[in-house]
């Protein structure tokens, strides 16, 4: 395949993280987030930065697998880095040359601004992504929100939209391919030209695309009611999600982490973040 | 013996590209089908098995005469939606692409689809789920990835999906037409097995003669009707209709037909190798050309 | 040994020499397609690629007009290096016309004649000369005339098949390769679409390649057939010497066609009509022969 999709993808494996109910995860996630968000000095950094590392040891993927999660974003994280060195306006000036003043504070805050995109990648690709199936992740998102449910809010419709879109993206990743070598067999150039000759070049693969997968929707669709499937009603589930006390216990862990960086925020003294 | 299937002078047309315009695809069906039986449908592209396939699920109802699928009974008015699901709680189908009917990523999270619809409690479904895949040899699969499994496997999980709902009847719509030899194997394997084993009635569509040879009883379609009817015996003995409606008969019978034309006294009904060549030899003996 | 390799276009459409390919090299997965492959498939003739799945049928095919690049070898086409520099893909793409598994499914432009004559318009032909090549197409694919105004999209499944096939063909290849152009047809649409491929090459006296699992199909149609197994050559030959040795076709992991095991059978009950029974008509044709005492 020419796609690559490893980004943010889930690691087989057995750690305790794995094995967590996704609801739980989903919410520990967004504690993480809202962990980092209100982390402002340098201590309560460390301290998430000291967290993230607990959390990714105990996922037990390989460190090369998570860094290579990153690298899609290096290039955002570099420019943030450089709009903050050089237009971030402190009292202690380092170089000067030109218009150009470099304070100290902006590269310490374009180093914590790094570093909150690092970690906030890191924990939540290792909470939710990297440990969590993508069908247990729809799951969860049902469960989670089928409270709306009574509020007539087509949850389960929307988790099950998720979970076939999940199951076909493959699907038509290699159908894609399929095509495109059919039509460079048959001459077609994707590579030359202008953007507007390149965006014609590609009807031949658009139209045959979208009737395939308009013609796969309809198949499932009978496949689907075959299976006597008529919606969300009277539904029941095989793997039915159990809280444990071990998942109570991880989102309590990521409270408290908030707890401390708020503390840590109010009494710390020195640099802190100022965006 | 019951009827599962029980069709009384059933038509359906398309809609053609105008309205007024129809394509009649079946005219004047009348068949039965006896429960636990093994029925092959034969017949061109066109001919109107697919359709007949569709109307036996219950996603068509017919446009006249009456179809009566495990008790239930649809007309051209169709069947209230209770009567349907009914039907479908009995009745599967397996279609012919493997991709387009397998709805969840990992393998026991697709079979356990239909029993979730029926609301069984989830240790039933387990027990279903787990059963089902013993059943078909994919016990080993149950976590992974459907995406990776080969055309063959991916039709014996949509198999073990129709198995876990229990069902007395199961449809194959030309299930291995996409499948290279080996995953073919598999699967008529296992459609023997169903028939033979768990007694489960099965209607199998299909273009390949030495599968349809298979079964207790074949039936030929053209033309939206029914030409032929009887055992594979009776059946492929009429080489000659065969080819004319667009068919094909397994080797060894043609080998018989010719060897007729050329004079010699053989039955034509001798279909495995060894049984043919053991015909042949009787004849050439018994003409003393030995 | 090291001898700079003479590619012979007189007799070869195609050549491969010493070709080596990796899926997901490095990777868990990492499962050798090819391995040392010498090939040589002749000119003027339908040769058929046989061998269980996995053997490597497919990567071959792909390689045969650049979609793939071996790892180390050559592929010659027609006498060229397909890799070598100065080449254009896309010439080699119009040399070697590829149809696909199921093409009806690549179908795209408003009309079936629009889309038969996306191939020779990417080859820079236009107006007498391009629709001209269309009708040819067509003809040769057995597409009535009547649906070339159609769109693709309304044809019925055979239909499309045609046109897709006639895409192809209007682009006047040196060698065409199909890859299981007879999939999911019924009897009488295999041997129609099999027999139009089978005229096309008598008539055009073109190279053809075609991959397929049936056996039965294969004996009928290819005059040579490729054996592979495990991402080698097995056999390169006439269809009948393929045939004859049945050993060799299951140990590559093939079945032979049910006529093939009956003359085994007859065989062990000590009528013996010759190995290289393949087709019906031939062993029918043998026993009248030898024991009826009939001409043949």
């Amino acid at each position: 395949m020419n796609f690559d999709i490893a980004f943010g993808q889930y690691c087989e494996g057995a750690s305790p993280l794995h094995k967590l109910d996704p609801r739980a995860k989903i919410i520990m996630s967004l504690l993480f987030i809202v962990d980092i968000f209100m982390a402002k000095s340098v201590w309560a950094f460390a301290l998430l930065a000291a967290a993230t590392a607990g959390l990714v040891i105990t996922s037990r993927i390989p460190l090369k697998v998570i860094l290579r999660g990153l690298r899609p974003v290096i290039i955002i994280m570099v420019f943030t880095a450089v709009i903050n060195i050089f237009w971030y306006a402190g009292e202690t000036l380092l170089v000067s040359f030109w218009v150009i003043n470099i304070y100290l504070e902006g590269i310490y805050n374009a180093f914590l601004i790094v570093l909150r995109v690092i970690l906030l990648l890191m924990g939540t690709c290792v909470i939710l992504t990297y440990t969590t199936t993508p069908l247990a992740l729809t799951d969860g998102l049902e469960q989670l929100l089928s409270p709306l449910a009574k509020l007539k809010v087509p949850v389960h419709e929307f988790s099950l939209m998720m979970t076939i879109a999940l199951r076909f993206i493959p699907t038509l990743i290699e159908e894609t391919n399929k095509i495109m070598n059919a039509q460079k067999a048959r001459g077609a150039d994707f590579s030359e030209g202008s953007l507007i000759k390149r965006a014609k070049a590609l009807i031949p693969i658009l139209v045959p695309l979208f009737a395939s997968a308009f013609r796969r929707a309809d198949e499932l669709a009978v496949a689907m009611e075959c299976r006597c499937y008529r919606g969300g009603e009277g539904r029941t589930r095989m793997n039915v999600l159990k809280a444990s006390v071990s998942d109570v216990l991880w989102v309590l862990v990521l409270v408290l982490l908030g707890a401390a960086v708020i503390f840590i925020n109010r009494n710390a003294t020195g640099f802190a973040i100022g965006w | 013996m019951s009827k599962i299937v029980k069709a009384e002078n059933i038509c359906f047309a398309y809609e053609g590209e105008t309205p007024e315009e129809k394509v009649e695809a079946l005219k004047d069906v009348s068949f039965e089908i006896e429960e636990g039986s093994f029925v092959a449908i034969l017949g061109r592209n066109g001919s109107g098995k697919s359709t007949l396939a569709k109307l036996l699920c219950m996603i068509n109802a017919p446009d006249s005469g009456k179809l009566t699928v495990d008790g239930v009974e649809v007309t051209s008015e169709g069947a209230s939606e209770e009567d349907i699901y009914r039907a479908r709680r009995n009745v599967g189908m397996v279609f012919q692409n493997p991709d387009n009917q397998i709805v969840a990523t990992i393998v026991e999270e697709d079979v356990a689809f239909g029993p979730e619809n029926l609301g069984l409690p989830s240790e039933k479904i387990r027990h279903r789920v787990d059963e089902a895949l013993e059943t078909v040899g994919m016990t080993k699969y149950a976590r992974h990835s459907a995406a990776r499994l080969s055309g063959g496997q991916k039709q014996r999980i949509a198999i073990a999906g129709v198995i876990a709902m229990r069902r007395k009847c199961i449809i194959f719509d030309e299930s291995t037409a996409m499948l290279d030899p080996l995953g073919r194997h598999e699967v008529m394997e296992n459609i023997v097995k169903l028939n033979r084993e768990e007694g489960i009635t099965v209607i199998m569509i299909t273009h390949y003669m030495n599968e349809a040879s298979l079964a207790d009883r074949v039936i030929v379609m053209e033309d939206g009707g029914i030409i032929m009817d009887g055992s594979p015996e009776e059946v492929f003995v009429r080489a000659e209709e065969l080819w004319k409606a667009g068919l094909d008969v397994p080797q060894t019978t043609e080998l018989m037909w010719r060897l007729r034309a050329e004079g010699l006294d053989v039955p034509l009904d001798a279909f495995e190798p060894e049984e043919c060549a053991a015909a042949v030899r009787a004849a050439l003996e018994k003409r003393g050309c030995l | 040994m090291n001898r700079e390799f003479v590619p012979d276009s007189e007799k070869y459409i195609a050549q491969f020499r010493n070709v080596n390919f990796v899926y997901n090299k490095g990777v868990a997965y990492e499962t050798v397609a090819l391995e040392n492959v010498d090939l040589d498939i002749e000119r003027n003739c339908i040769t058929g690629i046989i061998g269980a799945t996995g053997s490597g049928k497919s990567t071959l095919v792909q390689m045969l007009n650049g979609l793939l690049k071996p790892m180390t070898g050559e592929v010659y086409i027609d006498g060229v290096n397909i890799h070598g520099k100065k080449v254009k893909m896309r010439d080699i793409r119009f040399k070697v016309g590829l149809v696909m598994q199921y093409p009806e499914y690549q179908l795209f432009d408003e009309t079936v004649a629009d889309d038969i004559a996306f191939g020779p318009k990417n080859m820079g032909i236009t107006g007498d000369e391009l629709a001209l090549r269309v009708m040819k197409a067509a003809d040769f694919s057995g597409l009535d005339k009547s649906l070339l105004s159609k769109s693709p999209f309304d044809l019925s499944g055979g239909q499309k098949r045609r046109a897709a096939l006639a895409g192809v063909m209007a682009m006047d290849p040196a060698l065409l390769v199909l890859d299981e152009p007879a999939a999911g047809l019924d009897p009488a649409g295999r041997r129609n679409i099999l027999g139009r491929i089978r005229e096309y090459q008598r008539e055009k006296g073109t190279s053809v390649v075609i991959v397929s699992h049936s056996m039965e199909d294969m004996a009928r149609y290819c005059d040579r057939l490729i054996v592979m197994e495990h991402g080698r050559v097995a056999m390169n030959d006439k269809t009948e010497n393929v045939f004859a040795n049945h050993e060799r076709l299951r140990a590559a992991g093939l079945d032979v066609p049910e006529i093939t095991k009956v003359a085994e059978e007859l065989k062990k009950l000590g009528i013996d009509i010759g190995d290289d029974i393949y087709t019906v008509k031939y062993a029918a044709g043998v026993i009248a022969e030898k024991f009826l005492g009939k001409r043949f």
